[in-house]
């Protein structure tokens, strides 16, 4: 993510990274499009569409909760609205399935550029806002999007609108196999990013920013900056995620765009996988998301916000730092 | 010459309350200059203002032949402005080596050239801490350092920028006698090498000894400025000490 840091990057004369650290990092990226691949692999040996179903979601919360973490766990800053971002990409995805549907991947990155600059632009009206006032503003911001987005006729307004998805896919085949396999990439995409931003230049920044920004001003950070970026690919990341669920509801209304969970998951995973590396929001998707895909068909979806609530009340007071806490701890 | 750091008619208030008032004040390249006043008197302040942390009202400040006003902390910092907290501000998160890799990426790092590798960084750091007596505690958080340990390093993370002027603000308080001529023996040395430092402490020993020149602030006014053997018998700046 240096080039995130872009003008600096050019005025600055950033030391390139050592060799082999470009060279760890190309075999992360790797590893970790394996394991998607993999994952796609082993659904589709188990022969169930459900799977993909159930794994799409889980796999959408990776993202989610890796995005929410790069603003939340590595700058601090508490975003509420993370459902807001989510939607963005949705509802981009809608706009041009109606104009022009273009493939899978361009409404993923329209969704990411849409949510990019709704991040930058949260940014910029909140730069000065601390705590619990920016996740205030975060989450007004996410009723302002549905309202409006409520009142918008040519994406269905309240009653939502129909997409209609492609029945397959050359080579892969069914579309939510699809949408599955193109998710877990993402999900590769995202984590590598974020493990990326953790022992980079930015990712020291962003940690001076959660430790204390007066001191971190004086140490030459520059913390306006640097919060910018933060929200940015935070937001981006997360539009990315929503930009093929259209695809997967087949039909999209605010309420499930903008969907209470989605704010909630992606705080409560980092938490409970723990915020200061990329490995705790994974952790904490997969455990999440998994338990209330399990709750979802044993018992009913409607109970999956209470059992979240109860694990991270139980996370906050056993294991503040998480699961990865809890095994960094055990080590000595 | 011009001088390096030059403040003119500097105010700051903090709602109805004045702090500082028509500060005039200027360092030469090179000097040393203690900075005295009572507690309360707006010494750190001063500093927060000259270093862009809290914004002055009125007045401004140059340094280096550049004006300062509205220039935001981190830009002030890269010029080569450079301050320690008077209560130590760690990053808590951050090992003592890392603390000290944020002014190395960001302040060195921004200048032209100024770029270090992994193996750099790391032994910059090391060097650092191995001046302020911190060197067995590279791998340790902030929150296992005692208050003076925690000065210390806040004085290493001001010199990790390698700056044109540095102002410690108070980095000896709770020091003992050693510890107080170790510091001191560091700042001088600093100084030899061209770093204009400001001294800001309550320890008089040191300030006298330390100081070329000496600067006394009493309730947001500056009362003395001239050689510390005339502003310590100045009447005024007697009676501020003796009327407290
Ligand atoms: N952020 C602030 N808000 C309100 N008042 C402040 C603030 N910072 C400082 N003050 C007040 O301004 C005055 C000057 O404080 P300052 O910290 O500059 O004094 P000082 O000379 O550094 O004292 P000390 O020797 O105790 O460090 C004090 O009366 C203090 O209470
Ligand atoms: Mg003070």
């Amino acid at each position: 993510m240096r080039r995130g840091d872009k003008g600096s990057a050019a005025r600055e004369n950033v030391a390139a990274p050592a060799p082999s650290a470009a060279r760890r990092s190309a075999t992360f990226l790797a590893a970790a499009v394996a394991v998607a691949l993999l994952a796609f692999l082993a659904a589709r040996s188990v022969g169930n569409d459900y799977v993909f179903f159930a794994g799409y979601v889980v796999l959408q919360y990776i993202v989610l909760a890796t995005a929410w973490n790069i603003l939340g766990g590595y700058t601090g800053y508490v975003n509420f609205g993370t459902a807001a971002f989510f939607a963005a990409g949705a509802y981009s995805s809608v706009v041009l399935h109606k104009l022009v549907p273009l493939p899978l991947v361009v409404h993923i990155l329209v969704g990411g550029l849409v949510s990019g600059l709704i991040g930058l632009g949260v940014g910029y009206l909140t730069l000065r806002l601390r705590g619990v006032f920016f996740s205030i503003a975060t989450l007004a911001m996410a009723v302002v999007m549905q309202t409006l987005i409520t009142n918008w006729e040519f994406v269905g307004g309240s009653r939502g609108t129909y997409v209609i998805r492609p029945a397959a896919v050359p080579i892969v085949g069914d579309y939510i196999q699809y949408l599955f396999l193109v998710m877990a990439l993402l999900a590769a995409l995202a984590v590598w990013v974020a493990r990326q931003i953790e022992g980079s230049r930015l990712g020291y920044g962003f940690a001076t920013i959660r430790d204390d920004e007066v001191a971190a001003e004086a140490s030459g950070v520059p913390t306006l900056r640097l919060k910018l970026i933060a929200t940015t690919v935070s937001g981006a990341f997360m539009g990315m995620a929503g930009a093929p669920y259209p695809y997967y509801v087949t039909y999209l209304d605010p309420a499930s765009g903008f969907n209470l969970a989605y704010a909630v998951n992606s705080i409560a995973m980092p938490l409970v996988g723990g915020t200061a590396t990329w490995a705790g929001p994974v952790i904490g998707a997969i455990l999440l998301g998994s338990i209330q895909q399990l709750a979802t068909v044993t018992i009913s979806s409607a109970l999956n916000l209470l059992l979240v609530g109860v694990i991270l009340v139980g996370f906050v007071i056993a294991a503040p730092n998480g699961i990865m806490g809890l095994l960094q701890k055990r080590r000595p | 010459m011009a001088a390096l750091l030059e403040v003119r008619d500097l105010s700051k208030r903090f709602g109805g309350f004045v702090a500082l008032e028509g500060i005039d004040l200027d360092v030469n390249q090179g000097e040393r200059l203690g900075l005295i006043g009572p507690n309360g008197s707006g010494k750190s302040t001063l500093v927060n203002c000259l270093c862009g942390t809290l914004r002055n009202e009125t007045g401004n400040v140059h340094f280096d032949g550049l004006a300062m006003d509205g220039l935001s902390a981190h830009r002030r910092a890269r010029l080569g402005l450079a301050r320690s907290f008077q209560l130590p501000r760690p990053f808590p998160s951050l090992s003592i080596a890392d603390n000290l890799r944020i002014p190395l990426l960001y302040v060195v790092g921004a200048r032209p050239g100024g770029g270090l590798g992994e193996a750099a960084l790391e032994a910059r750091a090391g060097e650092l801490l191995a001046m302020v007596g911190l060197a067995d505690k590279a791998r340790r958080l902030p929150g296992d350092l005692t208050q003076i340990e925690m000065r210390k390093l806040e004085l290493a993370r001001a010199m990790a920028g390698e700056p044109k002027l540095l102002i410690a603000d108070e980095a000896m308080a709770g020091l003992s006698p050693t510890e107080v001529d170790d510091i001191l023996a560091l700042l001088a040395q600093l100084n030899e090498a061209g770093v204009t430092i400001i001294l800001i402490e309550h320890i008089m020993r040191a300030v006298m000894n330390f100081s070329e020149r000496l600067v006394v602030l009493v309730a947001g006014h500056k009362i003395a400025d001239g050689k510390p053997e005339d502003v310590i018998r100045n009447a005024a700046v007697v009676e501020a000490y003796l009327g407290q």
